[in-house]
């Protein structure tokens, strides 16, 4: 146990160490300059945002309702509910990488082009890697977290509370809708953000599917190409023509990259935290 | 919503048939048969220059050669090593904050093992390839700074959080009952630990090992910054290897749509999936059985 914690602290105070002495106001609001040697990382972090927003906004719905259905509506042994359970579990487990193929073999390949041929008479719009084809591809990667959180908050939910609405004659679509939701969203709030800690740092499924290495604008239709902040990571750790040089930047890109994790699990917590006291009052 | 509630579902099977289908060529299609068929990459292959018949895995040179078991040993090395460190350290911390810690090193715990968690593993990646990778080297000599050892170990960081929460939930939801009964009977604390406690939990944790092991198959970016990427097949952990995640991540990038190379990562890319599916399937098979079993679910 030890051991681990040790690895870890040795982890964070070698990025804090090499990282800290870039991290300028000038290193978060610019791009990148004179080959990654110099400048910031602004274009990655605006991407990371869009990629990140773009996904909750596709994950949300489908996770909430997803489970919402497994656990107010379906019955637990029912044939449905437990392949929904079987595909929800393993859907977790699938390589990143995996995830990377499917969004380039269905989303750009077969959507991407079947939308170019629809709307834009064949030119290439969609048809490549893109903004929307990565956030969809990481929506579906980060739908296991979404419904993993949801349903333990309408676990968390008491039974008294449902079937009070239901003696004062709420349909079960009204009691979800307007009594146990409501209670829900701390929970959901959690999944939201645990899923967009994942999606910040995941790389793979980017990798094909939308990230770029250095574009001169920031991405600002759903179709062009973005930086993010853990391919460049990647890149620069892996392909830069100058290792020295880079190395600043690569230390500081990738503290940036960990402080946010370490943000977002760390609101995640509190916010869990704080759902389980409030609702610890009311059972 | 009844059927946003299949999406999960839907993406299984659409997964499945979206990579299949473009691996399909590789069984279908007699133009690509020309260059590599799916039984001649399980055979050692007479190549011009060579001694005798060899696995070579060479898709970019005026001969492409597939062959598909250096990849495999690749995978299956790095894996080794990964699991032989993170279990013991997973299981025995699992053991150790289930039993014997207080509660106040429990909430120290928990936080610190899903911020392990979080790290996402192209920062792991990048601390085995430039911090962990030198420090090795110094300490032991190896004559590839990048191998399956440092892909190994940085590998089982993001391991050991998987099998540890399983095996936690495991060990603590091994009824009370045991252990009053077995300090009932005289026994030290571990002797209960190990003779009644560790074996009532024992499907569980083999559960969580199993994950653990689904994890390591399918990781990418840990092996493709910090193995080597050389398509070798050796015994010894010092080497570099290529696996197979990482050698779709690294080649995707520069093959020709619809052609072999293009044709046959993606079958590498279904054979991950069948083979992640099916070790995921049975963790998770075994814990709904050890959840039943104790009487959490239906």
């Amino acid at each position: 146990m030890l051991l681990v914690l040790a690895v870890l602290l040795v982890i964070v105070i070698d990025v804090v160490r090499n990282g800290v002495s870039r991290l300028t106001l000038d290193f978060l609001s610019k791009g990148p300059s004179e080959g990654m040697t110099a400048g910031g990382i602004l274009p990655a972090i605006v991407g990371t945002v869009a990629m990140v927003v773009l996904m909750t906004v596709a994950a949300l719905p489908a996770g909430v309702a997803t489970a919402v259905y497994l656990h107010e509506y379906a019955s637990p042994t029912a044939v449905t509910t437990r392949i929904i359970r079987v595909a929800v579990n393993n859907l977790a487990g699938v390589p990143s990488i995996v995830f990377g193929l499917f969004g380039l073999g269905f989303f750009v390949q077969f959507a991407g082009r079947g939308i170019d041929k629809v709307f834009f008479g064949g030119a290439k719009v969609y048809g490549q890697p893109a903004l929307l084809w990565a956030a969809l591809t990481m929506a579906v990667l980060t739908l296991p977290v979404v419904i993993v959180a949801t349903e333990e908050a309408l676990a968390a939910v008491s039974r008294d509370v449902r079937l009070a609405s239901a003696a004062l004659g709420a349909t079960r679509f009204q009691t979800v809708v307007r009594v146990v939701l409501p209670q829900a969203v701390p929970g959901i709030l959690t999944g939201a953000i645990l899923a967009v800690s994942r999606g910040a740092g995941e790389v793979a499924p980017i990798l094909f599917t939308g990230a770029a290495y250095f574009l001169p604008t920031l991405p600002h239709a759903l179709h062009d190409q973005f930086m993010q902040l853990g391919y460049h990571v990647y890149v620069l750790a892996t392909q830069s023509p100058d290792v020295d040089a880079t190395r600043p930047l690569l230390y500081s890109t990738v503290l940036v990259l960990l402080g946010l994790t370490f943000a977002l699990n760390a609101s995640a917590i509190v916010v869990r935290s704080r759902m389980r006291r409030k609702l610890g009052s009311h059972a | 919503m009844q059927t946003l509630a299949f999406t999960a579902v839907a993406a299984m099977i659409l997964i499945l048939i979206f990579i299949a289908k473009e691996a399909w060529p590789l069984i279908a299609s007699p133009v690509i048969h020309k260059e590599v068929t799916l039984a001649r990459m399980w055979f050692a292959q007479q190549w011009p220059g060579y001694d005798g018949p060899e696995h070579i895995w060479q898709p970019v040179s005026e001969v492409p050669k597939y062959a598909v078991w250096p990849l495999i040993v690749g995978t299956v090395k790095v894996t080794v090593v990964a699991m032989l460190v993170a279990v013991p350290l997973a299981v025995g911390s699992a053991i150790f904050i289930s039993q014997y810690a207080g509660p106040r090193l429990r909430e120290i715990a928990k936080p610190t093992i899903e911020f392990l968690a979080g790290i996402p593993s192209v920062v792991l990646g990048f601390f085995a390839l430039i911090v962990m990778a030198s420090w090795l080297q110094s300490l032991f000599g190896f004559d590839s700074r990048l191998n399956a050892l440092v892909a190994g170990v940085a590998l089982s960081f993001a391991v050991i959080p998987v099998v540890f929460t399983v095996c936690e939930e495991a060990l603590g939801a091994v009824p009370r009952s045991y252990l009053e009964a077995s300090v009932a009977l005289g026994a030290a604390r571990w002797q209960t630990i190990t003779k009644v406690i560790a074996p009532a939990a024992a499907p569980g944790i083999a559960a969580g090992i199993a994950l653990g092991l689904g994890r390591a198959f399918g990781e990418t970016m840990i092996v493709l910054m910090a193995s080597g990427n050389a398509a070798i097949i050796s015994a010894n952990p010092a080497d570099s290897v290529r696996t197979i995640s990482a050698t779709i991540a690294a080649e995707l990038a520069e093959v020709v749509f619809g052609g072999a190379h293009y044709t046959v990562l993606f079958a590498l890319a279904v054979l991950l999936f069948l083979v992640t599916f099916g070790i995921n399937f049975l963790g998770d098979f075994a814990i709904v059985r050890m959840k039943r079993r104790m009487g959490v679910l239906p």
